[in-house]
């Protein structure tokens, strides 16, 4: 991973260390919830790359490794304040974690299906993410406001590419539109938890740390809702949601787990990979 | 990675001269961009700060990625601590940081213009805007000039990247994102 090259700038901490210039009560909150947003976007860029050789054509096979790029690209920046906080080191943290200690929500680790529930799941994470960067833009923490001012950018062209596939198959001949809803069928039942708080995040929200998820869930279905109902001809689901736990996966992520860390937990001793 | 090669140049019966503040930025502008070697890290506006200390003899080096996943950024900090100790500098730090995020604006004018004779449309201004809307912006084709392009893969080859085809003159090329 990239994110071992990546070293803060010295200085850019007004009063010296990060973890200095957090409350020690909000610090386990804090690392909960850089480890549930690093978890989510390992998870989900490692789906994503499932498809790199087997997209429907050459472009949406470059098209989908460019993001989940991106999404690992985001994932070390959360990985480095990580490591900043409690001396986490990013490759052991992907690497040599079970799933049992993996903090993903379930929605990410799900197998990645056919090309319509590829390309709905990551739509819905990126209207998400989009919303989310733009509330944390506005933390009180630099280091928490810098990685979302940079990830932001780079998240527009992820809505961009993905709202035009659901919208095209949706709306495409009867085949697709059968499977985008299908995908729907399936996907709309793990959102609510993209917006259940970790352990403790009421007092990052009131700290000003994090936005208020809430708000963001309000703002996210203002913006989808419509979207895949009015423009894209979608009917959402109403079956009831269950409780899900970041702390309970499927078996799915125990498999995904195998494949992503089979080279480094074999070969421990390299120095270089 | 294994050898210092800057310390092995730095060898010698004499001290190296110190270095100025103006040689750093002049050895920096040499250092290409490893995916799009007619710029450098300078034209590209990665090279945020140098500062030279100790009466010339440590450099630090401030520089700050493009896109954050971008595979490349090991190679430039190798690449930029290596123009330094080509300088004869042994004290060199190189440090990246995100703030302000990096913009396809700061790409110079003349970095444009040697994209534009690559083959690659140079972005188009990117602004302190920063709010979604689903309308890419306008590009230009590099070879003919004309407007009337269009956008094959909203992705290409790198994470700077998309492809376009002209209609004009019919040719695929490669535009910057505006970011």
């Amino acid at each position: 991973m990239t994110a071992t090259n990546v070293h803060p700038p010295s200085g850019q901490n007004q009063s010296g260390s990060l973890a200095g210039s957090i409350p020690q009560e909000l610090q386990p909150a804090l690392l909960a919830k850089l480890t549930a947003l690093a978890d989510d976007l390992i998870v989900l860029s490692h789906r994503n790359a499932e498809w790199t050789g087997h997209a429907p054509i050459l472009e949406e096979d470059i098209a989908l490794a460019n993001i989940a790029q991106d999404q690992l690209g985001h994932a070390s920046l959360y990985l480095t304040l990580l490591g900043e906080l409690d001396g986490t080191d990013p490759d052991r943290h992907a690497y040599f974690r079970g799933a049992r200690e993996y903090r993903n929500a379930q929605m990410m680790e799900l197998p990645k299906g056919d090309w319509a529930f590829t390309m709905l799941r990551q739509y819905l994470v990126d209207a998400y993410e989009v919303l989310w960067f733009s509330g944390l833009k506005e933390s009180r923490v630099t280091a928490l406001a810098d990685i979302a001012a940079k990830a932001l950018r780079e998240k527009k062209f992820h809505l961009q590419h993905t709202a035009l596939w659901v919208e095209r198959l949706a709306l495409g001949t009867d085949e697709s539109h059968r499977r985008m809803q299908d995908a729907l069928n399936t996907l709309w039942l793990y959102v609510p938890q993209l917006f259940q708080p970790v352990e403790g995040e009421e007092a990052l929200v009131a700290a000003g740390l994090t936005p208020d998820l809430g708000e963001i869930h309000g703002r996210w279905d203002s913006l989808v809702t419509p979207f895949l109902t009015d423009k894209c001809g979608l009917t959402l689901p109403t079956e009831p949601a269950p409780d899900l736990s970041r702390e309970i996966h499927s078996e799915d992520l125990i498999y995904l787990l195998a494949e992503m860390q089979v080279v480094a937990r074999e070969f421990r001793d390299v120095r270089e990979w | 990675m294994g050898g210092e090669p800057g310390a092995l140049l730095s060898t010698g019966p004499t001290q190296p001269a110190p270095v100025t503040t103006e040689q750093v930025w002049e050895a920096l502008k040499a250092v290409p961009d490893p995916e799009i070697p007619v710029v450098s890290v300078v034209d590209m506006g990665m090279v945020r700060a140098v500062d030279v200390a100790e009466g010339g003899r440590a450099v630090s080096v401030t520089f700050t990625p493009t896109f954050s996943g971008c595979p490349a950024l090991h190679v430039i900090r190798e690449s930029i601590g290596a123009a330094v100790r080509g300088l004869g500098v042994q004290d060199v730090t190189v440090q990246s940081t995100l703030t302000p995020p990096w913009s396809t604006d700061w790409i110079n004018e003349d970095a444009r213009e040697r994209l534009r004779q690559y083959g690659i449309a140079p972005p188009a201004p990117a602004g302190d805007d920063t709010l979604i809307t689903l309308e890419p912006e306008p590009t230009q084709c590099p070879r003919c000039g004309s407007f009337d392009v269009r956008m094959t893969a909203s992705f290409g080859a790198t994470l700077c990247k998309r492809t376009y085809v002209c209609e004009s003159c019919r040719e695929p090329f490669e535009g910057f994102k505006s970011v």
